[in-house]
């Protein structure tokens, strides 16, 4: 079957010739902008489905642009851009069904836009207002986890759930490349595997775990590791959406048909820094970033839409002009966000407040009041 | 018209506590776009771009690059207002934003300017200082603001601008501490155990900001609580045992100036028992709405009592005072009355109403007022009580008035007619419902017995915490006091 095929065969046209070879990589819309075939994935995807799967690219990075001048305008504490990872991400949403279930780590920002949660939810995170201002239960998109790849077993959790519900349905954790050595992602893994849950591990390897590049972190290509779990792993061009959607789309599949997890290395980069407190210059080199901004995964769509006609000037001007009305949303809703108060994390400890509870956040008020005492 | 913003330096990688500016990207009189990038600035993290927060035009750049800023303090001034650059000239007149300053410096907005001379990395301070320091009017002479030193660099700083600083991790920052440590401890000549400081003095950070306010220096206080932990009553206690300067001592004067007041005014900080008492005292006028009731009292025949009852052998050796009666009448009319002796618990949203009487007493001292309370005053006889008085009295005009004589107190009263006035409209001691004051007692004509005869009469003004107390229960309480002092026998029937 497919994964197994994947580990040996090369892909056609995976990469441009000036570019190292990629061998593995499930690829349907080339750098250039050339829409190639796979053997294993098809995608029949209507030039409507183009033109927004282009949008909610541009849209993505907009808003990653607009919170990382945030950041340095001390209006955010941190930001995670997820600048180069658009494709990985928008591809890997837009897969999701309904009743699809997202764990995420704290970068999936492109994965919260396809659920429909509002930025500023997203953006009240980094700021320090609260720990997420969207509901998980009804965007389907679990909150931002940030210790890194807990959410592989919370995803693996609720795919054991979604079994004893006989639901048609699958969970989606992602994960970073770093996250691969951790303790809980491998024992993830083997729950996944030994239960056969409906699961579908999304790995966007961005190449670096912060500063740690992918050679130093495994010996082998990271997908090649699912085969000694136990399920099929699956290597794609992260930076072509297309390919991304059609992978994604299938694993999801083979989840709800109950023939268990699947890990799917998406192949990308991380333009930006890690966070805003990261200095990628101190570990990389300039004409790294340059070669894959070749590869960008915005540029490519935009390319196909345009040389095939399935888009003009006029269309790309109105997403430009979207994006900036997006921006300004963006930059007002920060700025006039206001303070949290401080009880605010006695509230929701519980479902119903218990009196011990609320006996601690009767006390942090009188603590609180010893200030204007 | 010209709307200036100031965009102060952020903290870039969570924790940064400055940052040096590398180039300036823009220039004055530049037109920027928001998000235009304005500087490059590095920290000890990483070396990154600053996007400009406004769209406008750039009026000044407050930093020379090669200097290192402190995380919050301005480092360019953009206009907002208008299109037309605010300064068509490079070299704008002396005192104008830009222009060349006293000391060598640019003129700015607010604060001081960079000096004009070669880019020299500035001494290191705090924060704080340095947002003091840019609000600074800028005639006020250059203060010491504190505690910089005391503080370990989280990082080595550059030696001068033309070197790039050093690039730090967690490991360097940690040395240096280890370094400031052994600097502090070779200056002091005090054994510090290897990459270990002397001990910050433990106190909750309430307790802190109050020592703060007070301008307590906690290493000079001694902590009681678990642990050696300073409380709130260790600060109080430090403080009553500070005397405050006299207020020439503090006084800051202005430099010559033109104006007609110049030199005539006198600058006294707010701080010590005036800072504490403004704040009770606006505290209390703010939270309580007060009524005050005034009552006029014939208390002659209290007059006459006073000589009998010194007299007597319980009393020997005490001051029997007209103060004592009124302590006393105001003992017994809030046993009639316990709801005049409460107060108002607004967390709770309940009325405390207390079983026992903490008599304050207001009290002029050197320091200032203050208000012992005489604890649990309504089981002391009336010996107890004036024995008490007389105590509260010495220790206060001694300044020894502890911060446990001050804790506590349920109703207060304040003695105007020492200084010879009739009456006043005195204010809630904070947390507390009535406060009485007594006036001079002073012979008056007064209808007695039918006829105009000369008696010793004197003023009574109640003013009570109108929440808890209505003006039927404080008109009542008030005529009680009254009729004690007018016929002490008056008290056999309360």
């Amino acid at each position: 079957m497919t994964a197994v095929r994947e580990m040996v065969d090369p892909v056609p046209g995976a990469a441009a010739p000036h570019l190292p070879a990629q061998p593995d990589l499930v690829q349907l819309l080339t750098p250039e902008g050339e829409r190639v075939e796979h053997p294993d994935y098809s995608l029949d995807v209507t030039d409507e489905e183009l033109r927004s799967l282009y949008r909610d690219l541009a849209l993505v990075r907009r808003w990653d642009v607009e919170a990382t001048a945030l950041q340095r305008q001390g209006e955010l504490g941190i930001w995670a851009s997820l600048q180069g990872q658009e494709a990985a991400q928008i591809g890997a949403g837009r897969a999701l069904g309904e009743a699809d279930m997202a764990f995420p780590t704290y970068r999936e920002h492109g994965v919260a836009w396809t659920r429909g949660v509002d930025p500023l939810d997203v953006i009240s995170l980094f700021r320090g207002n609260d720990l997420g201002g969207w509901d998980p239960v009804a965007t389907r998109f679990n909150l931002y986890t940030v210790v890194i790849g807990a959410q592989c077993l919370h995803a693996t959790g609720y795919a054991m759930g979604i079994q004893r519900d006989t639901a048609d349905a699958a969970a989606i954790a992602f994960l970073g490349d770093g996250a691969t050595s951790q303790g809980e992602v491998n024992e993830a893994f083997i729950w996944a595997a030994t239960f056969d849950s409906p699961v579908v591990f999304f790995c966007q390897n961005n190449q670096y775990a912060i500063s740690v590049p992918i050679e130093r972190q495994s010996k082998v290509p990271l997908f090649q590791r699912a085969a000694g779990f136990g399920f099929p792993g699956v290597r794609v061009d992260g930076n072509d959406v297309l390919a991304v959607l059609a992978v994604t789309r299938a694993a999801l599949a083979r989840a709800r048909e109950g023939s268990g997890p699947t890990f799917i290395e998406a192949f990308t980069y991380r333009m930006g820094a890690h966070t805003t407190s990261d200095d990628p210059t101190r570990y990389r080199l300039a004409d790294e970033l340059e070669e894959w901004k070749l590869r960008d995964p915005i540029a490519r769509v935009k390319a196909y839409l345009s040389r095939s006609g399935k888009a003009d000037a006029e269309f790309f001007a109105g997403v430009d002009a979207e994006g900036d009305e997006l921006a300004a949303r963006i930059r007002t809703g920060t700025l006039e966000m206001p303070d949290p108060a401080g009880t605010e994390m006695f509230d929701h400890v519980y479902a119903e407040q218990t009196e011990e509870i609320a006996a601690q956040r009767a006390a942090f008020l009188a603590y609180q009041e010893g200030f204007e005492k | 018209m010209p709307d200036l913003r100031q965009f102060k330096l952020p903290d870039v990688g969570e924790g940064l506590t400055e940052g040096e500016i590398l180039q300036w990207l823009v220039a004055v009189g530049d037109t920027v776009t928001t998000n235009q990038p304005l500087c490059e600035v590095e920290t000890a993290k990483a070396a990154v771009e600053l996007p400009s927060p406004y769209a406008g035009t750039v009026v000044e750049l407050l930093h020379e690059p090669g200097t290192t800023v402190d995380v919050g303090a301005p480092i360019i001034t953009i206009d907002i207002g208008g299109d037309a650059p605010a300064t068509e000239d490079d070299t704008p007149a002396a005192g104008l934003i830009g222009g060349p300053a006293p000391g060598g410096r640019t003129s700015v907005l607010v604060g001081y300017g960079p000096k004009n001379t070669e880019a020299v990395r500035r001494p290191r301070r705090s924060g704080a200082a340095v947002a003091e320091r840019a609000t600074a009017p800028a005639v006020l002479p250059e203060a010491d603001y504190g505690s910089g030193t005391d503080r370990p660099p989280l990082l080595a700083t550059a030696p001068d601008a033309t070197s790039k600083p050093v690039r730090h991790g967690g490991l360097e920052i940690g040395r240096a501490a280890e370094r400031h440590a052994a600097d502090t401890e070779a200056a002091s000549g005090t054994a510090v155990a290897p990459g270990r400081r002397a001990p910050r003095p433990l106190a909750k950070p309430p307790v802190r900001k109050y020592a703060k306010d007070l301008g307590i220096d906690l290493t000079t206080v001694t902590g009681t609580g678990a642990g050696g932990v300073i409380t709130r009553a260790d600060v109080e206690a430090a403080r009553s045992a500070v005397v405050e300067p006299a207020a020439a001592e503090t006084v800051v004067r202005f430099p010559v100036g033109d104006g007609g007041t110049a030199g005539r005014e006198q600058r006294i900080p707010i701080k010590g028992v005036r800072k504490h008492t403004a704040a009770a005292m606006v505290s209390s006028a703010f939270t309580a709405p007060h009524v005050t009731e005034f009552l006029t009292v014939d208390v002659t025949r209290m007059m006459a009592l006073r000589g009998r009852l010194a007299a007597r052998p319980e009393l020997a050796g005490l001051k029997v005072s007209p103060l004592l009666f009124v302590a006393k009448a105001l003992l017994l009319a809030a046993r009639k009355h316990p709801m005049v002796n409460s107060s108002w618990d607004e967390a709770a949203q309940e009325i405390v109403v207390k079983d026992y009487v903490n008599l304050g007493i207001a009290a002029a001292t050197p320091r200032g007022l203050v208000v012992p309370n005489i604890k649990d005053a309504g089981r002391l006889s009336l010996a107890e009580l004036a024995g008490a008085l007389a105590d509260l009295t010495a220790t206060a005009r001694a300044g020894k008035t502890s911060p446990a004589d001050m804790s506590g107190g349920t109703i207060t009263i304040t003695n105007v007619g020492v200084f010879g006035v009739d009456t006043g409209t005195p204010i809630l001691n904070p947390g507390e419902s009535a406060i009485l004051a007594f006036g001079a007692v002073r012979e008056m004509p007064w209808v007695h017995k039918g006829k105009v005869r000369v008696r010793q009469v004197t003023q009574l003004a109640l003013s009570f915490d109108h929440r808890i107390i209505d003006g039927e229960l404080g008109s009542r309480f008030l005529a009680d006091v009254g009729a004690v002092l007018h016929d002490p026998g008056v008290a056999l029937a309360l």
